[in-house]
């Protein structure tokens, strides 16, 4: 093998494949550029764990793994080469960037990274299993199959607050459990919660058990003095923030202090030849659709860069 | 590289293998199956000390019954004839190869 075979050189990489980073991927191949896409688990991205998409244009009702697989097979179609391993670095050498795996290093003159985020947790037993059968982390997602039932929502932040907002016009009853007395979200949204008379408030309280049989049946609450309580409810949404998967990047790339990758809506980093796209860049709306317009701005903007390189 | 394997076959292929086995029992209806189907794939390539086998659970059911599949994907590791370990569900490359490696 020659050293130029060795080191061969990519147009683009791309860290994920996700909805975002599998739409960088046709945006990229349709340019012509040799794409590779490195992916740490199976293809799809979180949105393989939704039973139903029903808001992306033009597909009324579409399961996540169809979704997915669809765009998969897109890129693949298109000749995008996709490899399954987990990016653990990225060096920046000006006009070339190394992306680094667990066992490999690949070379592109562009990289866009859109390796998305993970729901953070609360971290019991059984919430795993859970999930699809009560327990969710998506709200405007899951709620509509809660209608007219009761659930809860933990968490004090803004998302927790929309959450229980959005739930409150679906569900009977949503409890919103919180281990503090103030919410982190903003005063005017919790005060617009604190108006509809199917919320309630449960405070300094952390859930702390889930019971289920083949669904979620009740959860257990522990308040602050360390009293226990039960509740009844067949839905959990569980927004206590989420986890951008940036870890690899931070020294490369500007992060803010959650994680996010700093950039605007053209997902430019600030570092020249590395973009980020979707879930794991600071925006305000993460959606699938956001994700692939991402995928689309970033891919376009990597093939401008590698024009005005050569 | 992978071989489809029936009843059949079944002995011949995977339980009286010169090599390892790695059995992957899905169905066509089964999304996770599809998603784990590349992975297989590229883990294949590199494996070349294994042998791939493919088990769709509705054309065998005797097979899966008898080797008590009751979710999937499920991948068994058959070594000289017998289980040695399984997994069941999607699982990421590193895990794949652990999985192997065991």
């Amino acid at each position: 093998m020659t050293a130029a075979a060795e080191k061969h050189m990519y147009d683009i990489i791309i860290v994920g494949a996700g909805p975002a980073g599998l739409t960088a991927a046709i945006y990229a191949r349709r340019a012509s550029k040799q794409v590779l896409v490195l992916e740490a688990a199976s293809y799809g991205g979180q949105i393989i764990n939704t039973p139903s998409i029903e808001n992306y244009p033009a597909a009324m009702r579409i399961s996540g793994v169809d979704f997915a697989t669809g765009i998969y097979n897109q890129a693949k179609e298109l000749g995008a080469e996709i490899r399954f391993e987990k990016v653990v670095g990225l060096r920046d050498n000006g006009e070339e960037k190394i992306v680094v795996t667990r066992k490999n290093e690949y070379t592109a003159r562009a990289v866009i990274l859109a390796t998305g985020s993970e729901n953070r947790k609360l971290g019991l037993e059984n919430e795993a299993a859970l999930v699809g059968r009560g327990v969710s982390y998506c709200a405007t997602c899951d709620g509509a199959f809660f209608r007219n039932k009761t659930v809860a929502v933990v968490g004090g932040g803004n998302t927790a607050l929309e959450d229980a907002l959005y739930l409150a016009d679906l569900a009977e009853t949503v409890y919103l459990i919180h281990r503090r007395d103030a919410f982190r979200g903003e005063d005017a949204t919790a005060e617009r919660l604190k108006a509809r008379e199917n919320v309630r408030f449960v405070y300094n309280s952390t859930v702390t058990k889930l019971n289920a049989g083949k669904r979620l049946e009740s959860i257990e609450v522990t308040d602050k003095d360390g009293a226990v309580s039960t509740l009844a409810v067949s839905g959990l949404f569980i927004a206590v923030g989420r986890i951008p998967e940036n870890q690899s990047f931070a020294g490369v790339i500007p992060l803010d202090e959650a994680g996010y990758a700093v950039a605007g809506e053209d997902c430019r980093t600030g570092v020249p030849g590395v973009f980020v796209a979707g879930d794991n860049r600071t925006k305000a709306v993460r959606q699938l659709v956001t994700a692939a317009a991402d995928g689309a701005v970033a891919a376009t903007a990597a093939v401008q860069y590698i024009s005005e390189l050569a | 590289m992978f071989v489809e394997v029936n009843k059949n076959n079944f002995e011949a292929e995977v339980l009286n293998a010169s090599v390892p086995v790695l059995a992957d029992f899905n169905a066509d209806w089964c999304g996770p199956c599809r998603m784990l189907k590349p992975i297989l794939d590229e883990v294949s390539e590199t494996r070349k000390d294994w042998k791939f086998v493919s088990i769709n659970i509705d054309e065998e059911e005797e097979l899966a019954e008898k080797y008590e599949i009751s979710a999937i994907p499920c991948l068994v590791v058959f070594k000289n004839g017998a289980e040695f370990t399984r997994s069941v569900g999607l699982l990421p490359r590193e895990d794949l190869e652990a999985l192997l490696d065991a």
